[in-house]
């Protein structure tokens, strides 16, 4: 159907439209490449330069929850789909680079004293004589590295296709991709001898012969990861630039006029879908990279959910805020575990909260011109107040610089 | 009566049991998701409450009124389905009545709603789980022949499903209260045009639900445990219920229910536990994605 | 729409990147903190005694506690945490360590494995502590075992588990695996004359080992059958068809190993159920008298656990212990096999230095195999070379009351994580 509407689209309009857009946009696209240039000298200079190793460390977890949040806002920001499932594809991600990295640790010199040298421990401790045939290609990095993106993408692709040709959408999908992560954990779990089971993938050392647990390589890895999440960043402007960012927009605000139009709706959203999976894949590698292990405590719901309230307090509609978002809500929820055990789910349930009921579009999408105008006006007053009213007002100055702006919608159908 | 007839009876009865488990913790939120369209993921929580207000009171009546021993259980309930439901009355008005037009939004609040409240049952009634002592007419079971036995809880599980659902269904479709609640679900301008006070009605139909979840969570001390974080466990479960009978309707919510109560009895009783509950969810999901609406769609314009 | 959405980015990025500017000062300041610290310790390592650059001087000896204080896990863990804090308190009492006080400096794993590795080396690396006493689950052991084995720190692992791991960093102060089940299943066996064995548990590494031991042992030693195995996902409800699975097969023995709050629904339904100790014997590893709490002692009346310490054993170090630890944490607090355990840890801690006379750990370690606990509450233990401890099993019978009298007492067991034959 979608075929025969895509050929009918007056193809005419579509100069027309670039220009007008290329005529909107261009401001705003200094200001986005600014905005990245300010990201990167925080990833790559202030963290590095202020911050000792643990502390950078500590950064360089956060930054591989920010991959899935930059995903998050791709596909529930722009796409208007809400996946309560994206540490399935963390977790696929990071057990791909997990296999990969434990075989390369269970060389049968350093597991001679199992009954079968040579594959990892948990295996012999289950029996297995053999590795398992699903194993066998993570022997090489290079299929390692192709099956990183590729296994959660065509997760990804298999469920969205399904669903979005069907036209699951909303709360459905929320809660279809949550019972996914539900039966991912368990069945990583059930199936300890091929898995590792709850323990997870643990002990790894070394990538090709390299310590990946001394402090030099966990900076290494900090800035390697630090440049693939720029890159993400930088690729997800591209396509957003793009008509393909433009539709996902209209898909989320009317998805029935753009079907109607002659778009393939189902597509768009397979598409951002898959790309918010691969982009959370890299994030899981990254992890198991830099944390040393995987385990099916970041597969399962709350993992997931944590991730979307991290996306949503960084401002669902803004690429940059859910990067800040995340690291902001994980630097949170590390401060106040380790100060007030007691008063840090209060704290963190009353921020999301907050969140949605206060300032839905999250930090980015806070109306900070008026929340300063209104600061302003206080201190205004203040100062009214003691000088007898002959203060200047402060407010006047600064109105016309930051008029006030109409929120984004946020309706997630 | 040999052996295996009486384990296909007692799986027989297992299986009804297990529908009438799902069906409780999913009926207070086939009304609050399915017909109102509230994600609350703090449903569990009110579940919970429900549990520590049977552990109370089982407390006090141990302490003060032991001569309520064997019935306080009852008034348990009742108090659950009080607490919750006023709980919920207090949640709507601060939290969900802005969040009506945002069903995507209420399912982060509620999220943040329900680590809240997982806080404060730690803060107030300690880490550990609690056990309602219960008295013992209730663990027991019933004899009908020497090799069946056909637990009590049980049947008191079955039994309250039985009254609340029906009381739910007749309230929906018989009541007045249930006429505004349709009416306001489906068409929200039109029911407010029409004179109904759409805002009284929606504070009431959660507050049912979330009363309702207490009620089950009263019932679950007779079966499951009482802990700060008891109520999540059933949340994912819950959900999958009311959207497999498809959202807005109450018997989807029933007939569905039955179905993955029986599957799972089933496969359970051929296959090890944690198998059956794979095979049951994704048996789910394939049918979802065939079928997205549920079991059952209610027909309406939109 | 798309312009306002920009225009608020523009804001967004400003504040975010002021706001992380801030995090990042925030964060230098206790960089700076833990430099110090580090510093400090470096001129106290001269001190004698001392070795390794670790945070010892004349008058105290820093050791961490690494256990989740949140999250789902702080239920199981806190006994532990408030074990190893009373011990530590009476070492102090009587003087401590070489003359030296133990400090505790006490980190949260928060449930969370990737923090326990971070919080470990927090605390081998910043605080350069002596010790640490820590972690409950397999998954959180798994964790920071690496981060202990390349900065050479010394761990005492308190809970019992599934064996099949020894390192020369950790020691393991509750029992493996084969110590707990081999001497139960033989005492129940010729107990109740069992030849069939149903074997259950929840599904991660600990039942499954645990249940494989079991098996092994059933049908190549006691020459039983196992008529069942079954596991269900933690956090499972629902045990009816396991139950008339169990009726079905009539099994002269349950051998149950389920956790957390599945335990309390299987025992709950399986009273509702008509299966009661009167007709059905079953054994547990994984009731201690804190999971009994949630469970409810009526629902458990007849059933027998097989562990290596009950609240109730009937000793003088035992009373006192028990005494002691009321007398700190309130009159109704229960004792489980874990918290014992963690107990030990620091007075094994302390035995193990003073033979060395030396806090490095190399020395330490070197000093342990052979170290005997008289005054342990479960009677006496020694260290065994291969770092677990040679103890006894006891077999509970568990009471309405919510504790377990013990029927039966074995000879110490020889600690062996990886068990030939039972692999």
């Amino acid at each position: 159907m979608s075929g025969v509407l895509q050929s009918v689209r007056p193809s005419s309009l579509r100069p027309s439209l670039r220009h007008l857009t290329t005529v909107v946009f261009e401001g705003q696209r200094r200001r986005e490449n600014l905005y990245f240039v300010v990201l990167a000298v925080v990833l790559l200079g202030l963290f590095p330069l202020a911050l000792d190793n643990f502390h950078l460390n500590l950064i360089g977890k956060y930054l591989t929850y920010a991959f899935v949040s930059l995903g998050l806002v791709l596909c529930w920001g722009y796409g208007g789909i809400l996946s309560l499932g994206q540490g399935v594809f963390f977790g696929l991600g990071g057990y791909c680079m997990a296999m990969f990295l434990k075989l390369e640790a269970s060389d049968p010199a350093s597991t001679s004293i199992q009954s079968t040298p040579g594959i990892p421990d948990f295996m012999d401790w289950n029996q297995l004589t053999s590795l398992p045939a699903i194993w066998v290609p993570f022997k090489s990095l290079f299929c390692t590295l192709i099956a990183i993106p590729l296994v959660p993408g065509l997760l990804a692709l298999a469920l969205g296709a399904a669903m979005f040709r069907r036209r699951v959408g909303g709360v459905y999908f929320a809660i279809i991709t949550q019972a996914l992560a539900s039966i991912l954990s368990i069945l990583i779990i059930g199936r300890q001898g091929y898995t590792g089971g709850v323990n997870g993938i643990t002990d790894l050392r070394t990538l090709l012969g390299w310590d990946i647990r001394s402090d030099s390589a966990k900076t290494i890895l900090y800035y390697v990861n630090a440049l693939l999440l720029l890159g993400a960043v930088a690729l997800s402007f591209s396509i957003l630039r793009s008509k393909l960012g433009r539709l996902l927009l209209a898909v989320r605000d009317r998805e029935e006029r753009v079907l109607f139009t002659g778009y393939d709706v189902a597509a768009i959203k397979t598409f951002v879908f898959v790309l918010a999976a691969v982009y959370s894949a890299i994030g899981g590698a990254m992890f198991t990279l830099q944390v040393g292990f995987m385990s099916p405590s970041f597969v399962g719901i709350v993992p997931s959910i944590e991730m979307v309230i991290s996306a949503a307090v960084g401002g669902r509609g803004s690429l940059f805020g859910a990067i800040y978002g995340t690291l902001i809500v994980n630097a949170a929820k590390t401060f106040f575990s380790e100060g007030f055990p007691e008063l840090w789910l209060f704290v963190i349930g009353a921020l999301f909260i907050a969140v949605v009921m206060i300032f839905p579009n999250g930090l980015a999408g806070m109306d900070y011109a008026r929340a300063a105008r209104t600061v302003l006006g206080w201190f205004s007053k203040l100062g009214k107040m003691r000088d007898g009213g002959s203060g200047r007002p402060v407010v006047a100055v600064v109105a016309p610089v930051v008029p006030s702006q109409p929120r984004i919608k946020v309706e997630g159908q | 009566m040999n052996i295996s007839a009486a384990i296909w009876a007692m799986q027989a009865f297992n299986g009804l049991s297990t529908f009438c488990v799902l069906l409780l913790m999913a009926l207070g939120l086939a009304i609050v998701f399915g017909q109102m369209g509230v994600i609350n993921m703090a449903h569990g929580e009110f579940l919970t409450i429900g549990a520590y207000t049977t552990y109370l009171l089982s407390q006090v009546s141990e302490r003060w009124l032991p001569a309520l021993a064997n019935w306080y259980f009852f008034v348990a309930i009742a108090l659950a389905f009080v607490l919750a439901g006023a709980l919920g009355l207090v949640v709507e008005h601060f939290m969900i009545r802005k969040l009506y037009k945002r069903p995507l939004d209420t399912l982060l609040a509620t999220w943040g709603l329900s680590l809240i409240m997982q806080q404060a049952f730690r803060s107030t009634f300690g880490a550990r789980e609690v056990s309602a002592k219960l008295p013992d007419w209730l663990m027991g079971s019933l004899k009908p022949t020497p090799t069946i036995d056909i637990p009590i809880n049980g049947l008191v599980v079955m039994g309250l499903t039985t009254i609340l659902t029906a009381g739910v269904l007749f309230a929906l479709f018989y009541t007045r209260f249930g006429i505004d609640v349709r009416a306001t679900m489906q068409n929200r301008a039109m029911a407010s045009a029409v004179g109904i006070n759409t805002a009284r009605i929606d504070r009431l139909a959660f507050g049912l639900g979330c009363g309702l979840a207490g009620v089950a969570g009263a019932a679950f001390t007779t079966i499951g445990s009482t802990g700060p974080t008891s109520g999540s466990l059933y949340i994912v479960d819950t959900f999958l219920v009311v959207v497999f009978g498809g959202a807005q309707s109450l018997f989807g919510t029933i007939a569905s229910a039955f179905t993955i109560a029986q599957t799972q009895a089933t496969t359970e009783f051929f296959m090890t536990g944690s198998m059956a509950k794979v095979l049951t969810l994704s048996l789910v999901i394939l049918i979802l994605m065939a079928r997205p609406q549920g079991l059952f769609a209610l027909k309406v314009r939109r | 729409m798309r312009h306002s959405l920009n225009r608020e980015r523009l804001y967004t990025t400003g504040i975010a990147a002021l706001l992380s500017t801030g995090l990042a000062t925030g964060l230098m300041g206790c960089k700076d903190s833990s430099k110090s610290f580090g510093e400090s310790q470096a001129s106290a390592a001269a001190t004698p005694g001392a070795a390794g650059g670790l945070a010892v001087s004349e008058k105290e000896v820093v050791v961490g506690q690494l256990h989740s204080a949140t999250g789902t896990m702080a239920i199981s863990e806190t006994g532990s945490i408030e074990a190893e804090r009373l011990a530590i308190e009476q070492i102090n009492d009587m003087g401590g360590i070489l003359g030296r006080k133990m400090r505790i400096i006490q980190e949260d794993g928060a449930s969370d494995w990737p923090t326990f590795a971070e919080k470990a080396k927090l605390l081998l690396e910043a605080d350069h502590v002596a010790s640490v006493f820590g972690c409950w689950t397999s998954a959180s052991r798994k964790a920071v075992l690496p981060v202990f084995e390349k900065d050479n720190g010394l761990l005492y692992y308190p809970t019992f588990y599934e064996g099949l791991e020894q390192s020369k960093n950790v020691f393991y102060t509750g029992q493996e695996a084969t110590q707990q089940i081999i001497a139960g299943l033989d005492w129940i066996q010729k107990e109740k004359n069992a030849k069939t064995f149903y074997l259950i548990g929840s599904d991660y590494i600990w039942p499954r080992t645990s249940n494989k031991i079991a098996r092994k042992h059933i049908e190549n030693v006691l020459k039983g059958t196992v008529v069942g195995e079954e596991y269900y996902p933690l956090g499972y409800t629902q045990f009816g068809s396991l139950i008339n699975k169990i009726k079905a097969q009539k099994p002269d023995v349950v051998y149950a190993i389920v956790v957390g709050g599945s335990n309390v629904s299987f025992y709950k339904q399986l009273k509702a159920a008509g299966v009661t100790a009167e007709n059905q014997t079953l054994l547990t590893i994984s009731v201690t008298e804190d999971e009994m709490l949630g469970i409810g002692g009526e629902n458990m009346v007849g059933y027998y656990a097989a562990m290596k310490y009950f609240q109730s054993l009937d000793n003088e170090n035992n009373k006192k212990f028990v005494a002691a630890f009321k007398a700190k944490y309130g009159p109704n607090s229960v004792i489980g096999d874990v918290t014992q355990a963690a107990y030990e840890g620091p007075w094994l801690y302390k035995l193990a230095v003073e033979k060395a006379q030396s806090f490095d750990v190399d020395k330490v370690v070197a000093a342990s195999p052979g170290i005997e606990l008289t005054t342990a509450p479960e009677g006496y233990v020694k260290i065994h070379p291969n770092h677990h401890l040679w103890s006894k099993l006891r077999v509970g019978l568990a009471q309405a009351d919510g504790q377990y009298k013990v029927v039966y007492e074995s000879g110490l067991i020889e600690p062996n994580p990886f068990p030939k034959g039972y692999q």
